[in-house]
């Protein structure tokens, strides 16, 4: 008996399931994409650094910006670094205040494991800098991070 | 005559390039920006009423890094180029060749960091970076030569062996205006 091998045309690959995988794909990005929630108004590039770590808890994080006011706002708030609480512009007195609200927004427990984030442009003064860090030493927030992006090259 | 109308079925083939549209969109919009930095913890502010503490420390033990206001760094009165600033502190808090102007021990090293309200932040998170980096690469030196691993991969224990032998004081005092731009 001979065998004979029939030709059989390759099965086409069924793509019916293609809109199910990237849908959820899309789910994926749209469940991870976290929306800006403040306007920035200030121009901040944070300066490199190497021994950079990673903040954990992005809802324990509190954010202060410094650097000068963009475009929009030169006309009437000049150029000279400001700070930016939430979406105004504020002076530094106000940041105590500003961070009794982030704790009034968290569980008592949290409290104590809240950072303060400063993202502060590279070109702003450390006057600035420091007037935010008395006020923060003043309420008792003294965990701070110093916003800063990766640098390759290492000094010797 | 009446048709037998059967309901046309809705054709899903473009479901996938809608999906994809949305998800190209999504893909290009997000940006996972991971919020990373220089860690540090502020010292509390002093009691109103408090004493002032007294501490003396031999001033070998004490590194004085100032910057001012033209971000120029002067460390132990000699000015220095930002590239030199870790070298040079590994050195003063190792002091392995024992010289009696630099650190007695480890342990007793203390970095004291000065600016000027003109300095700009950029050169001081440099500054701060290097300071932190010459800390951390001697205590990796350590981990290495102690238990014969990285320090980011020892237990807790073993790490607060190391980091009570390089401490890491970096004490900020208050900037003056000082000026000098």
């Amino acid at each position: 008996m001979k065998l004979e091998k029939k030709k059989k045309p390759a099965p086409a690959i069924s793509t019916s399931s293609l809109p199910d995988i990237v849908f959820m794909l899309l789910f994926f990005f749209m469940v991870t994409t976290v929306m800006r929630q403040t306007d920035l108004k200030v121009k901040v590039v944070v300066p490199q650094a190497t021994e950079i770590q990673k903040l954990e808890k992005k809802s324990l994080v509190s954010y202060i910006y410094i650097g000068s006011p963009t475009e929009s706002f030169r006309a009437k708030f000049g150029t000279a670094p400001r700070i930016q609480l939430n979406d105004a512009f504020a002076s530094p007195n106000q940041v105590v205040e500003f961070i009794e609200k982030e704790r009034a927004a968290r569980a008592e427990a949290e409290v104590p494991l809240m950072t303060t984030s400063i993202k502060a442009d590279k070109e702003a003064k450390m006057g600035i800098v420091t007037d935010v860090k008395q006020e923060l030493r003043k309420c008792n927030a003294l965990k701070l991070n110093y916003s800063s992006s990766k640098r390759a090259e290492v000094y010797n | 005559m009446r048709r037998n109308r059967t309901t046309p079925e809705v054709n899903a083939g473009s479901m996938a390039d809608i999906a994809f549209l949305l998800l190209i969109f999504f893909l290009v919009t997000t940006t996972i920006d991971t919020d990373r930095g220089i860690s540090i913890r502020l010292p509390p502010m002093p009691e109103e009423n408090q004493p002032e503490n007294d501490i003396r420390i031999k001033e070998r033990n004490v590194m004085k890094v100032l910057v001012n206001a033209n971000d120029q760094l002067l460390v132990n009165g000699e000015l220095l180029n930002v590239k030199d600033l870790k070298r040079r502190t590994k050195e003063f808090i190792d002091n392995p060749r024992r010289d009696p102007n630099l650190s007695e021990s480890p342990t007793k090293a203390v970095i004291s960091l000065k600016n000027d309200r003109g300095t700009s932040y950029n050169i001081y998170i440099t500054v701060h970076n290097e300071l932190k980096a010459a800390y951390n690469e001697l205590r990796d030196a350590k981990a290495k030569a102690d238990f014969g691993k990285p320090f980011e991969k020892l237990n807790e224990a073993q790490q607060n062996i190391i980091k009570d032998y390089y401490r890491q004081v970096i004490s900020e005092a208050e900037p003056e205006n000082v000026g000098g731009a």
